[in-house]
């Protein structure tokens, strides 16, 4: 697995608080048994309005097109587990994200995915945002490693990111699978421990 | 740092060993899995070869996608039969129980896992849904997964996580009538914002919490997620051992007294201490509406919407009125409403029936509105019939269904459409969560629904104390 370090490009601004999962992906797409067109949903049913017509939305707009680094608010990707979402946003070519803040289970989904969520302050994201919006073709640069993020005139911002999920993307163990299944014998170590697995004599009912 | 909670002891007690990554690797005693988020999982446990590592820890049930009023195979919505029949598959090629819609024990994942005893204090719980808090009601810590930690689950029983701090959360004072457990977890997320649980499992106490059933401590924990917090509980008291007493598989006999001790050691101890305490008089709480578009947009019944000129952050409200469409400053009470739906993990269980059941008895659900109630599992539903609240419901003009999440997220027929608003018993008022882009939820505890469906409008049901 990649040892992601330094991740970047060009990107896109996203604006507002709270945006939740159910807004990035509609729950209709989630009937879909595989992620494999979750590329296509990305903030669906606010790129279009009731009759599929495409309208303003960032994601929509020529200059954002491939863009790698999403700028958002507060508390982004807040609500339903869905890693639909966080998939979403992956394969339609984002691969990491800044904000002020993230929703928990769509921050630990999107390091599974190799896609670092990162904070910085408000004031920060403000900048960011103006910045990228000014000037689409702006690259940034995330470094994980120096917990900050680089800027075309040569400045930097800093940013926020859980030590465990910046080790696991620096040294490449970020799908996590594999780090666990290294430690099958502790595990049921563990497991034998806990009173309730054999002591309470259940449950059992295999 | 906290130090002697449940949180602090749970943890502990799961901790396989520290990743090379600063991880701590959680082992996982209950793993519940539905149709939605888990066939990719599978998948991935296909393409990698691997087994299931405790499939006797994992169960499974369906209940987001069916339909809640023709259950017959193969459903219309072919979409959803090949993810419940995904579903079927998976749980035979791994060997894991299944509660399919022919079991009496099929559900909501949230309502069935305590119904069934399974849900117990002390243990470590994690599902592919956001709302696996409501366990914490046990003492149980539990966590809502993304799909490729469904994946980890299964292949391993463990978890990759991050050590969260703990804030108490005292609810004191004694609640006023008409005052349900909803408006006081919607009273904390409006107080202490969606975003406000970051970083922190909540633990929920105070003479408040004391008092409540094991039902309304569910519906508490339930919601979480909706303030920002990964893990919510409360700590296990005489009230709960008495609840998983008897269920299917709560130990039985010696066994039982023996879980009771251990159940009590992994309590709080009264001199834990917490990274924050937060206190909230419960006395002063009210029935509880949102308006907006998040759970934490929200009003007591007889309070005026925000102005956004006096909130310290005007922008916040402007996208939940664009898409709300009041005026900022009129009174949510006299709202009108076109749907009524009664369920969801956070309020499907047959107290809360009960409490709808009380308001609607011998009243008629006004003209032009559509209601329903959806019981949160098919033992719910038995037992609700057999206290005659189907007849209750159904001779008021209420729809009587199926056991399933519905209108909750509307992955399934029961759907919003166009610009309706919905009061609803739910947990989520985001934008197009019951199913239409323009549909509007608000928010409020089953009585509030019921009283909703009959007045056709928001009213304080404190009318019909
Ligand atoms: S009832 Fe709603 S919130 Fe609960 S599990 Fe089902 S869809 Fe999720």
């Amino acid at each position: 697995m990649n040892e992601i370090k330094q991740v970047g490009g060009r990107a896109v601004v996203v604006r507002g608080h709270d945006i939740d999962t159910d807004r990035i992906v509609p729950a209709r797409y989630l009937k879909e048994i595989t992620f494999n067109r979750m590329g296509e949903y990305p903030f669906f049913d606010e790129r279009h309005d009731a009759h599929g017509k495409t309208v303003d939305h960032p994601f929509n707009e020529e200059r954002f097109q491939g863009a790698e680094v999403l700028v958002v608010n507060r508390n982004f990707g807040c609500g339903s587990s869905r890693e639909h979402a966080p998939q979403a946003l992956y394969r339609w070519g984002i691969r990491v994200i800044i904000g002020e803040s993230f929703g928990p289970i769509f921050a630990g989904s999107s390091v599974l995915l190799g896609m670092p969520t990162v904070m910085a302050s408000s004031e920060d994201v403000g900048k960011l945002m103006a910045l990228v919006e000014g000037e689409p073709t702006a690259e940034l640069t995330v470094d994980l490693e120096a917990r900050k993020v680089r800027l075309p005139d040569g400045g930097d911002i800093d940013i926020d990111i859980s030590d465990g999920h910046r080790n696991a993307l620096t040294t490449g163990t970020w799908d996590s699978t594999a780090l666990l299944l290294d430690n099958m014998g502790e595990v049921a170590k563990t497991a034998d421990k806990l009173p309730y697995t054999s002591d309470f004599e259940g449950p059992a009912p295999l | 740092m906290s130090d002697r909670t449940l949180y602090d002891k749970v943890w502990d007690s799961h901790a396989v060993t520290t990743l090379p990554t600063g991880q701590t690797q959680l082992f996982i005693g209950l793993h519940l899995v539905h149709e939605v988020t888990t066939p990719q999982a599978f998948d991935m446990l296909r393409e990698r070869g691997l087994p299931i590592a405790y499939p006797q820890r994992t169960f499974s049930t369906v209940d987001h996608v069916v339909p809640t009023d023709m259950r017959v195979r193969p459903f219309l919505d072919e979409q959803a039969e090949a993810m419940t029949a995904a579903l079927e598959r998976n749980v035979r090629d791994f060997g894991i129980e299944f509660y399919g819609l022919d079991s009496d024990r099929q559900g909501i994942v949230h309502v069935i896992g305590p119904q069934l005893g399974l849900t117990q204090p002390g243990m470590t719980l994690a599902c592919g849904d956001s709302h696996t808090s409501t366990h914490g009601a046990f003492g149980t810590l539990a966590f809502g997964i993304g799909t490729s930690q469904v994946r980890d689950v299964l292949a391993t029983q463990t978890l990759a996580m991050d050590r969260l701090k703990v804030r108490r959360i005292n609810v004191n004072g004694k609640l006023p009538l008409g005052v349900h457990a909803k408006d006081v977890i919607l009273t904390i997320i409006r107080q202490l914002g969606v975003g406000g649980g970051k970083g922190y499992a909540y633990e929920y106490g105070g003479d408040v919490l004391d008092r409540m059933n094991m039902d309304e401590r569910m519906t508490v924990c339930n919601m979480s997620i909706e303030g920002g917090a990964l893990v919510g509980y409360v700590n296990p008291d005489q009230t709960t051992y008495d609840y998983v007493l008897g269920r299917p598989f709560a130990p039985k006999g010696e066994a039982f007294d023996r879980a009771v001790a251990y159940w009590r050691s992994m309590a709080s101890d009264p001199d834990a201490s917490y990274d924050d305490v937060v206190d909230i008089d419960g006395s002063a709480i009210e029935p509880t509406v949102t308006w907006g578009i998040n759970p934490g947009q929200a009003v007591g019944v007889l309070e005026n919407l925000p102005r956004p000129e006096e909130l310290t952050d005007p922008k916040s409200v402007e996208k939940a009125y664009a898409h709300m469409g009041w005026e900022p400053g009129a009174p949510i009470l006299g709202t009108p409403i076109d749907v009524a739906f009664i369920g969801s993990c956070t309020n499907s269980r047959l107290s809360d029936l009960i409490a709808a059941a009380r308001v609607a008895e011998g009243r008629k659900v006004a003209d032009g509105v559509k209601a329903l109630v959806v019981p949160g599992s098919a033992d719910v539903k038995k037992q609700a019939e057999a206290a005659g609240l189907d007849r209750v419901f159904t001779e008021a003009g209420f729809q009587w269904r199926e056991a399933g999440c519905s209108m909750c997220l509307a992955m399934n027929p029961d759907k919003l459409n166009g610009r309706e608003v919905c009061a609803s018993s739910s947990n989520r008022n985001f934008i197009g969560r019951q199913g239409s882009p323009e549909g509007r939820t608000l928010l409020m505890s089953p009585a509030m629904v019921a009283a909703a469906a009959l007045n056709g409008r928001v009213v304080d049901v404190r009318q019909y104390n």
